[in-house]
């Protein structure tokens, strides 16, 4: 029975792991907005995941009374899965706020691509593509980068 | 018993998770994200948090989905291409 259970605890913690992996990959890696949010999906699936089973014990049932009594057998840990029951409506509404944002993005700028999105914010506002610093209005050129040419 | 169901619902959450990477359809990845919510839902219930099973399987599975949907559709990479498309 403890074999078991540590098995299923070990499987539970592989899955819940691996998810929250994909997800950080997803949106490091991607460049397309709605994959990045599909990432974030995930990485909140697997965080949901690993707080379940920590809660978990084997050989217990839920934490629910029965006719008004406490059951006889032990119960599983209940504070995070009431911490998890929020934060999976937390998730939607993050979710939902996000792609809000993708369709406000989208209706401004006709791409979902983050690279080209960083172009077009950068030639529209006249700040540089890497760093976002503002570039200098006159030619005299006031940048760090001439600063530090003539420190020497 | 209870291993081969966490196994197996397991199994089908990773399978699930990576075609949401690495699948190119939109209207495919968002049903493997589906997919993912209701094994997770299952293995919620394995792990003895009937409640917890259920709000996943109810928002994540059913209200994500839609949202998504409606985003897809908004964006304009909701479509059924047929082959003559490509």
């Amino acid at each position: 029975m403890t074999e078991e259970t540590t098995l299923v605890d070990f499987i539970s913690y592989v899955g819940a792991i691996s998810l929250i992996l994909l997800g950080i990959f997803a949106m490091v890696t991607f460049r397309h907005l709605i994959r990045i949010i599909f990432g974030l999906m995930l990485l909140e699936a697997g965080v949901n995941l690993f707080l379940i089973t920590i809660g978990y014990r084997g050989g217990a049932v839920a934490p629910i009374l029965v006719n008004g009594e406490l059951p006889t057998a032990a119960m599983v840990d209940p504070i995070p899965q009431a911490l998890v029951l929020t934060a999976i409506v937390i998730g939607v509404g993050v979710q939902a706020l996000a792609l809000a944002l993708v369709i406000k993005t989208y209706k401004a700028y006709g791409t979902l691509d983050t690279q080209i999105l960083a172009q077009k914010i950068a030639e529209e506002t006249g700040t540089k593509l890497i760093d976002g610093i503002p570039t200098p209005i006159s030619d005299t050129g006031t940048g760090l980068e001439e600063s530090l040419s003539t420190k020497p | 018993m209870l291993v081969w169901v966490v196994l197996i619902s397991v199994v089908v959450m990773l399978v699930a998770a990576v075609a949401v990477l690495f699948l190119k359809d939109f209207l495919a990845v968002t049903a493997a994200a589906s997919v993912v919510s209701l094994a997770l839902s299952v293995l919620f219930v394995a792990l003895q948090a009937p409640d917890v099973a259920l709000a996943e399987a109810a928002v994540g599975a059913g209200v994500s989905s839609v949202i998504f949907a409606l985003t897809l559709r908004r964006v304009g990479l909701w479509k059924l291409e047929t082959k003559k498309d490509k």
